[in-house]
């Protein structure tokens, strides 16, 4: 983890991409990490084809739980919410691109956790018979 | 700047008794252990003990009449003898082992509680405590239909009194720690005790903070109860104890029930065991007892005022050293100057997250701890998302400030802080 802090990442703590949140939301999420107190939102806009028209995110982290929600919400914008739904760590880790300790997974995890429980919510509200 | 110093010889000698500290990071660095608020490290001493219990005489407690078996009841009851006289407890039988504090203060909570507290009753407890010292409190309080009562803090951690005979008033129990985990505020217990006494409660301490780092007598201090974890004062984990008064224990029911806490058992009903041995049902945890005993030898021979004063010169020293850092962002929290805390320091530094700051210190071998020390609600009432903390104990030296010191520039550099 000596690659810990390349300078994308401290960009994207400093200035995070697309943060706060967003008015006209469909489906928000929030949830924390609660060994570090990390807390993350997401706020989706989901159109009427499933796509992932807008995202935000806020909260509060290290740099590494900030980061790769930052750089997540950059990945879903224009993505089907299915395949929000379904995403796997590995897109956080390829985005994060730096060995994340056991200990600091969590941390580089929860943005996706979030962002994918706010998808799940999205879907569950669709009404019966548009979910496939 | 106050200069560093070198170890004298007694700094040696304990440097040498520990041999975690000679074992370098997977980096090839120096161990630089300042996370014993968390855990102690341990001397060979309470290593070789466990080693030589279980490969001389591991043989189950009390029943035994062969040699190994006595030699290991002996062993064992001496142990609590040594934590009896440590803390001045009036008798051996008023220290009842435990895994640790947290099972201590659960063991008051769900005898003495249950059998004390009824609804209209007050449990007053401070805004600074371990989860430990809350949790058993809420469940008491709801189970009972107590209420629950908080003495302030201040910014600094430091107790608010001005309220406390209104907040007292009607209370059963008074449940704090001695000295916060997380800022190192000492309460003032001597006064808090007479106080809490003169209004008809009873006290209980959570010690597992204070009696690892100072002279605490029991009898002085008049309290009621009082919960230690061994794993804090260089014993190993998985041990504990619970101080309380003869009269209050033999009142209290028994916590958990089976073999060893009974005297004579029929079908339909069980006349329980005299104290201690009455609230140690089970095979106890003979050989970390044994440890523990071990550690406090280790700790009476280096003499607990020495602990405490070593305690109180690295902190000074840290102290300094981290105000170094204020231009770059560095804030430290808790009370000042370094005699009114014990070897514990919280901080931040700029807007860099405590778990980054542990993360980069973590590849100079330099531990320290990172998030809300398992204290929530007191995190939120400040307004911090987490904190770094620093915490010292007998084999940290100067050194390991130095090294500590330079590791947050790094960070510092690292996060571009100016």
């Amino acid at each position: 983890m000596d690659d810990f802090y390349k300078g994308y990442i401290l960009e994207h703590y400093r200035e995070p991409h697309n943060f706060g949140t967003l008015e006209g939301a469909t489906a928000t999420f929030e949830d924390l990490n609660p060994l570090c107190g990390d807390r993350i939102r997401f706020d989706l806009k989901v159109n009427a084809e499933g796509i992932v028209e807008d995202v935000r995110f806020s909260g509060r982290g290290c740099a590494i739980s900030q980061a790769s929600a930052s750089m997540l919400t950059d990945t879903i914008k224009g993505m089907h919410v299915e395949a929000v739904a379904k995403m796997d760590k590995q897109v956080v880790l390829d985005n994060v691109g730096i060995g994340i300790s056991p200990a600091r997974m969590k941390c580089a995890t929860l943005g996706l956790k979030v962002a994918r429980s706010a998808a799940l919510g999205e879907i569950a509200g669709w009404p019966e018979e548009d979910t496939p | 700047m106050t200069a560093t110093v070198r170890p004298d010889a007694v700094q040696e000698r304990i440097l040498r008794d520990f041999p975690i500290l000679h074992k370098p990071t997977s980096r090839g660095k120096r161990l630089v252990y300042l996370d014993s608020a968390a855990t102690s490290q341990k001397p060979q001493a309470v290593i070789d003990a466990l080693v030589k219990y279980y490969s001389e005489y591991n043989a189950n407690i009390h029943r035994g009449v062969y040699e190994i078996a006595e030699l290991a009841t002996t062993a064992f009851e001496e142990a609590r003898g040594k934590i009896a006289r440590f803390i001045n407890a009036a008798e051996d039988a008023e220290v009842i082992w435990t895994r640790n504090s947290t099972e201590a203060i659960n063991l008051v909570s769900f005898t003495w509680g249950v059998q004390n507290l009824r609804r209209g009753d007050a449990i007053v407890t401070t805004q600074v405590e371990h989860h430990s010292n809350l949790v058993p409190w809420q469940l008491l309080a709801e189970r009972t239909g107590a209420e629950l009562r908080f003495i302030p803090v201040d910014a600094q951690g430091v107790h608010v009194l001005d309220d406390l005979d209104r907040l007292l008033d009607g209370a059963k129990l008074l449940a704090l720690s001695h000295v916060s985990n997380t800022l190192g505020t000492i309460a003032p217990l001597d006064m808090l005790t007479k106080r809490a006494h003169a209004a008809g409660a009873r006290v209980l301490v959570d010690a597992a903070q204070s009696v690892p780092h100072m002279p605490v007598d029991v009898q002085k201090l008049d309290v009621d109860f009082m919960a230690v974890s061994g794993h804090k004062m260089l014993g190993p984990t998985g041990i504990g104890f619970l101080y309380g008064k003869r009269a209050l224990l033999e009142a209290m029911p028994p916590f958990l029930t089976g073999g060893d806490m009974i005297k004579r058992v029929e079908y339909t009903h069980t006349e329980y065991n005299e104290l201690p041995w009455k609230f140690e049902a089970g095979t106890s945890n003979v050989a970390d007892a044994i440890g523990l005993g071990v550690a406090v030898d280790y700790l009476r021979e280096l003499g607990m005022d020495w602990v405490r004063a070593h305690d109180i010169a690295l902190t000074a020293y840290a102290l300094e050293r981290l105000a170094e850092l204020e231009r770059r962002g560095l804030v430290v929290y808790g009370p000042l100057p370094a005699e009114n805390r014990a070897g514990v320091i919280s901080f931040n530094l700029g807007d860099v997250h405590a778990h980054d700051v542990a993360s980069i210190l973590d590849t100079d071998g330099v531990c320290v701890r990172a998030g809300h020390h398992c204290t929530m609600p007191l995190m939120e009432k400040m307004g911090w998302p987490a904190t770094a903390r620093a915490s010292f104990y007998v084999y940290n030296t100067e050194a390991d400030v130095d090294a500590l010191i330079a590791s947050l520039h790094k960070a510092a550099d690292i996060f571009k802080l100016k």
